[in-house]
């Protein structure tokens, strides 16, 4: 893509865009109750709880729709595994941790439509047989807590949530649980030990979540863009639900541009979408650049280059390319920007948020995290581009959960496909970006 | 093909699966690392304990399994039907990552080996070498941290070493349940820590967490200690040397040791231990493995608590008292025959000789003992008891308790539901506490205590209270619907302390509650010896091998075996140890044998010590100077456990044999008495411990009739008046017992003597939680901090023998008393202090 000043997207272009979450984003208010109410708000419900809960199931199942939360697994199929008549609780989480690098498509949605995440919580739970939800909210996001606080208690006062909801004979408790900023309470299980008053850290499956999660109960945990969705689907039906997105990824997605683009922001349209319509949406590359590596989901989603401008990014597509569709938040980098650079910065945060409960995720880390400092600061050898690929391996598959695997991706797919860049900082081609003063030590 | 189990036995359902191209067979559910380990596969690992629950951690032991996308985790990986498993002998996958998990855990692990306690015995070196490189790739700067932090007195945590496996905090929280040590941090600044009051306030100094030196200072004021019996075991399981044992840590290295297979000597429990030792000295102990009694743990108190022997006042020589009053140090030869002829005057004198032997001997020795005072005393004078007692419990002892084994840890393992009378597990038999424990996190086990209030043992059971004053308890066996109840489930289990002795009717009604309800019945006495003593024959009522006393034909039985003339044996049964000392004190006791009795321990010490002082002639049997041996005619020095051979039976009726671990020239106590029984012209026969052995192992079993279960009546709780309250009291397990002297770091985790009193009665009193509480009785007072506890009103709990808290010596009443409550400390000078010896 060639660096040229801002453009005005295309028509056709324009029409990719599918706004279905994000359609009261711009309605001044939505995030007030009554205002929700006027835009179809709670509609869902009152024809949710006319139907059989196993039908909201099959509902779900029909319309195909996966995980917003990177893993991208069928929803439907998530919640058909909840054991029924089994005589225990069962729970309802909604992942809001947000903490992929990268991404930002969950806080907006809950800042300026978070009626739509409460009313997918309580079709979600009808549907689970739930009678309490939690909304796990990362830490630092005070301000969307507090809006969803703020709906989750109008919620209440309208007898959307609590006893008997709409005469329905369905109870649900509904409550806004703040995090304490780690990246690993979004991986579920940790979120689940960390909701329970435990350190954050993974657990060990199986036994799985569906049936031993939220204190040993059957719980079904979704990203905060799969439940918001649910409203939707209920409303418009499954096959319409499907004339988005591509047939093993279907719907609208919410794809978040961040870096040196004309205009960052959310934009949702169907999967499927290419990078460069992205862009276009957003109005071109920032005036002066062109084009280098960017991430289709998050940096824990391996690099892709501007040969793959014309990926499809849906679940398949973008794996196809050797890559994960992951959060699709698409960081996109120019030729001002350093490859080398920009993965030990996103290696600090693996390195800083790696939970430390197995070997090689907390250790591999901290290891490459210091090969990137010495290579930074010029001291880098030819063996440490070695060491790096081999820990890697020694990581990948080998962690106990996600956050290791992911810290490999930007190092691997920096190295496939800009290993120049690092061999100009071990050759002295490139002046250092570090002093050695982060070496101290080292010998 | 390998049968790990023969597929269909015992109704075990089974899978069949090929590791390493050989087919095995094994019980479904099982995991795939101890599978292997059953076919002769090692694969590394160090997260893994058999019987900790999997954790998956530390990714050592990386496998392939065919369909998997990635290595499998074996430790976590349950075995399944037609499974194909590749472990590092055959797949190159599997042996790459385990390689790297090894390279990993060593980047940030220090090169200490030449200096690390481990080092020697270390799973990390020995896994280092067998799957690690040869070489380092790691150039950068290593992880470093002050040391070392004490997460208690005992335990020292260097974290540098620490690959963060989690052993140790999951020991702590799964089979101790003493979450006191947690991970804290995280990243590679994740770390073992205690909790720490700064840590959560944050003004301490803290720096960035890759920075070397990252910031945490040893103990300070506000931290949460390790508090916790069991903590060694974390020592012992740590597969580095980062948790090290205070008393050991830089004092030997593992390859200088001799390593000897012994048994605690310390409580009931029976536990397996290993005694290392190097050139005639004990550096330490660990719990031996034994899958039937101690599985592989064993409490602080057996792990550190050994010093004793090797104080300064140990006993080399023996010892007689001359014209001047004083004792000096004889030979062998003088000493023998002084005792002698002291004993044989007393034994043909008006009053007779009594013989004292604790609870503390090895069933060899008792048995010496109990056949002494028959055969060379011609006495039933003989009690192991040394602490308040009851006529009814002999009784009880005599019809219910000798040599059974009628309930074994196994039943606890498949017990649903345990009644608990008149013994704090935790404190008084620590590995029957783990074991409880461990049925109740099974699941579908269900305790009641029978006690005046719950514990933190018992809490960490779950434990149901039925609330009882102090003797009260024989009411409520005999009445309480919930404990009849409870029993008559099939498995239930009704365990009874020795402390229901001092109930009038306890041990009657247990009995009674047990024959009524179907319920198994244990009696669980607080000392290693007590239990071998009762079988042995060292009570009044009962010869060796449970043989009445009373029954002409028990006594004839015992005369044909040893040889003796009808009527030697006296067909009354002897004085108890009470009226020994009663006696005593008042001159109708013409000499005493004791062996390591602590007079401190008795009922009343005040007048144990009368009676040592006011009986006619005193031998003493003692492996250190003590407040028996101090006042003894003639002394004689006997082996501590470690250095001579013999059993222990434990409170399961388990022999627990054991041999000498080190050589000295100490003797038994069946070895002298031997030479004193031969002094006075009788051939003892117990001069070898082996004889013994043969002799006591070919008793055949008595034709006589059992003693009648005892049918004691109980007289209910004591009523207190204004200001007064109901005794309630027992033993910590780390306290001021004898055993324990020198042991600084072990009463360091001590915990803290306080008075447990009700909400009601501190409100009445005015004092809040720890405020001074004084408890006193006509002889005198003991103070120490409230501890505001959910106790029945009128009632008040104080330890027995911890600092401050000489119950018996300074009260002279124990559990059940009445006794006068008051707040702060006492006006005048304070009377009770430490117990004086
Ligand atoms: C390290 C790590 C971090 C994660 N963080 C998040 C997160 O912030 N939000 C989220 O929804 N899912 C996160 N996930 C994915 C969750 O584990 C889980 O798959 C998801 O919440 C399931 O919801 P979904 O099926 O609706 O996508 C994370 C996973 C890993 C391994
Ligand atoms: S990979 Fe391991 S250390 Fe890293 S976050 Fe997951 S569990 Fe924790
Ligand atoms: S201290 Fe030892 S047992 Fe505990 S986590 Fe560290 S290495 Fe494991
Ligand atoms: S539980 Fe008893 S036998 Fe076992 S180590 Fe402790 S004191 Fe010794
Ligand atoms: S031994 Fe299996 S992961 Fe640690």
């Amino acid at each position: 893509m060639s660096a040229t000043a801002v453009t005005v997207p295309r028509r056709e272009v324009l029409e990719k865009l599918t706004p279905v979450l994000t359609k009261r984003w711009l309605s001044p208010d939505a995030w007030r109750i009554d205002v929700y109410e006027r835009l179809d708000g709670y509609a869902a419900l009152r024809k949710a709880l006319a139907a059989h809960p196993d039908a909201l199931i099959q509902l779900i199942k029909d319309s195909g729709l996966r995980g917003r939360g990177g893993a991208g697994f069928p929803t439907g199929l998530k919640w058909g595994f909840i054991p029924q008549n089994d005589g225990k609780p069962h729970y309802l989480v909604v992942n809001a941790d947000e903490g992929e690098p990268g991404t930002c498509k969950d806080l907006p949605l809950m800042m300026h439509d978070p009626h739509s995440l409460v009313e997918g919580v309580i079709i979600a739970a009808y549907a689970i047989r739930a009678d309490r939800a939690y909304i796990y909210i990362r830490g630092e996001a005070v301000h969307a807590a507090r809006r969803l606080r703020n709906a989750v208690k109008e919620a209440y006062a309208a007898g959307y949530l609590g006893r008997n909801i709409l005469g329905s004979g369905f109870d649900l408790d509904l409550v806004v649980h703040s995090g304490a900023g780690a990246y690993i309470c979004g991986e579920e299980t940790a979120l689940l030990d960390s909701l329970e008053g435990f350190r954050g850290q993974p657990r060990l499956r199986p036994p799985f979540p569906a049936t031993h999660g939220l204190y040993a109960s059957p719980t079904v945990v979704n990203n905060v863009g799969t439940i918001s969705s649910v409203p939707y689907i209920v409303l418009g039906g499954a096959a319409w639900w499907k004339t988005m997105g591509t047939e093993k990824s279907s719907g609208p997605m919410i794809y978040s541009l961040s870096g040196r683009i004309a205009n960052p922001g959310q934009y949702e349209c169907s999967l499927g979408i290419t990078l460069r319509e992205l862009i276009e949406l957003a109005g071109g590359m920032q005036p002066g650049h062109s084009l280098r590596f960017w991430t289709p989901g998050g940096s824990s989603t391996p690099l892709l280059t501007a040969e793959h401008l014309d990926v499809p990014l849906d679940f398949e597509g973008v794996a196809a390319a050797g890559s994960i569709l992951g959060t699709t938040a698409t960081q996109i980098f120019s030729d001002q920007d350093c490859p080398v650079y920009a993965t030990y910065r996103w290696l600090e945060f693996y390195y800083h948020e790696s939970c430390g409960k197995c070997t090689p995720c907390r250790e591999g880390n901290y290891w490459m995290v210091r090969v990137y400092r010495r290579i930074l600061s010029g001291q880098g050898t030819y063996e440490d581009l070695d060491t790096l690929l081999d820990t890697c391996d020694n990581i990948l598959g080998r962690a106990f959960c996600g956050l290791g695997d992911g810290a490999t991706s930007p190092v691997t797919s920096s190295l496939k496909y800009f290993k120049q860049d690092y061999l100009d900082y071990i050759e002295g081609r490139t002046a250092p970006k570090l002093s050695d003063k982060a070496l101290v030590g080292a010998h | 093909m390998a049968d790990v189990v023969k597929a269909g036995s015992n109704g075990v359902e089974t899978v069949t699966l090929t590791i390493d191209g050989v087919e095995v067979t094994a019980p479904k559910g099982a995991l795939l690392i101890r599978v292997a380990e059953q076919l002769g596969i090692e694969i590394p690992r160090f997260c893994d304990h058999p019987l900790l629950a999997p954790a998956g951690a530390c990714r050592q032991c990386l496998v392939e399994v065919e369909g998997q996308r990635k290595p499998v985790a074996s430790c976590t990986q349950t075995v399944a039907d037609g499974m194909v498993v590749k472990t590092q002998l055959t797949s190159p996958v599997a042996k790459k990552a385990q390689a790297g998990i090894m390279e990993l855990l060593l980047i940030n692990h220090p090169l200490d080996c030449p200096m690390c306690d481990k080092g020697g015995e270390c799973p990390l070196q020995n896994q280092a070498m067998s799957t690690g490189r040869t070489d380092t790739r790691f150039h950068d700067h290593k992880r470093e941290y002050p040391k070392p932090v004490a997460i208690s007195t005992q335990v020292l945590l260097d974290r540098e070493r620490c690959v963060l496996c989690q052993r140790c905090t999951r020991f702590s929280d799964e089979i101790a349940g003493d979450r006191f040590i947690d991970l804290m941090d995280r990243s590679a600044a994740e770390q073992i820590g205690v909790y720490r009051d700064d840590a959560f306030s944050g003004d301490h100094p803290r720096s960035a967490i890759d920075e070397p030196g990252y910031e945490q200072e040893t103990a300070e004021p506000g931290d949460e200690p390790f508090n916790s019996y069991f903590s060694g075991n974390t020592v012992q399981i740590c597969p580095v040397g980062a948790l090290t044992g205070t008393q050991y840590r830089f004092r030997a290295r593992p390859f200088d040791l001799v390593s000897s297979p012994s048994v605690c000597e310390h409580c009931s429990a029976g536990c397996a231990q290993r005694t290392d030792h190097r050139r005639g000295k004990v550096m330490r102990r660990l719990a031996g493995d034994d899958p039937a009694v101690n599985e592989e743990w064993n409490c602080d108190k057996g792990r550190w608590g050994f010093r004793y022997a090797t104080a300064s006042d140990r006993i080399t020589n023996p010892m007689v008292r001359r014209e001047d009053g004083e004792l000096h140090e004889a030979s062998w030869s003088e000493a023998l025959e002084m005792a002698a002829e002291g004993l044989r005057n007393a034994r043909d004198g008006a009053y007779g000789v009594g013989v004292l032997t604790g609870g503390r001997l090895t069933v060899e020795d008792a048995y010496a003992y109990a056949k002494f005072a028959r055969v060379a005393l011609r006495t039933n004078d003989i009690d192991f008891r040394a602490r308040p007692l009851s006529n009814e419990e002999a009784d009880f002892l005599g019809s219910t308790v000798v040599g059974g084994t009628d309930v074994t840890y196994a039943d606890v393992d498949a017990a649903s539901a345990a009644v608990v009378v008149g013994l704090e597990p935790e404190e008084e038999c620590p590995i029957l506490f783990l074991r409880l424990r461990k049925a109740y996190r099974k699941g579908g086990f269900a305790v009641t205590a029978v006690a005046p209030f719950l514990s933190r043992g018992f809490t960490k059971l779950d434990a149901a209270l039925v609330e009882a004053v102090p003797g009260g308890e024989a009411d409520l066996l005999r009445d309480d619907p919930r404990v009849a109840e409870t029993l008559r489930a099939p498995g239930a289990l009704l365990i009874v302390g020795e402390r229901l002795a001092t109930v009038p009717g306890g041990l009657s009604a247990a009995a009674e509650l047990a024959a009524r309800t179907g319920a198994k019945l244990a009696w669980v006495p607080r000392r290693a010896g007590d239990r071998g003593a009762v079988d042995a024959g060292c009570l009044p009522n009962l010869l060796p091998g449970g043989r009445p006393v009373i029954e002409a034909t028990a006594r004839a039985e015992l005369a044909g075996i040893w040889d003796l003339e009808a009527g030697i044996i006296p067909s009354r049964p002897g004085r108890s140890t009470d009226q020994m000392v009663a006696d005593a004190a008042v001159g109708r006791l013409g000499a005493l044998v004791v062996a390591g009795v602590d007079p401190a321990d008795l009922a009343d010490p005040r007048l144990a010590e009368q009676a040592l002082d006011n009986v006619g002639f005193l031998v003493s049997l003692e492996v250190r100077r003590s407040a028996v041996s101090r006042r003894a005619d003639v002394v004689f020095p006997v082996a501590p456990v470690v250095e001579k051979a013999g059993s222990f039976v434990d409170w399961e009726g388990r022999l627990r044999t054991f041999d000498r671990v080190l050589t000295t020239t100490a003797m038994t106590d069946a070895r002298v008495l031997d030479a004193i029984a031969a002094q006075l012209g009788v051939a003892l026969g117990t001069g070898d411990v082996n004889a013994v052995r043969r002799e006591l192992g070919g008793l055949p079993a008595t034709r006589a009739d059992r003693i009648e279960p005892p049918r004691v009546s109980g007289i209910g709780a004591a009523r207190p008046g204004d200001g007064e309250a109901v005794l309630a009291t027992w033993h910590h397990l780390i306290d001021l017992s004898r055993l324990l002297e020198g042991d600084e770091y072990l009463a360091g985790t001590a915990r803290v003597p306080v008075v447990r009193l009700g909400k009601v009665l501190a409100e009445r009193l005015g004092v809040a939680e720890g405020d001074p509480v004084t408890v006193g009785t006509e002889r005198g007072a003991l103070t120490l901090p409230a501890a505001i506890t959910e106790l029945p009103d009128g009632v008040v709990w104080v330890p027995t023998n911890s600092p401050g808290a000489t119950v018996r010596r300074t009260l002279g009443v124990t559990a059940g008393a009445v006794v006068k409550v008051s707040a702060g400390a006492p006006a005048g000078p304070i009377l009770a202090s430490g117990g004086s010896r």
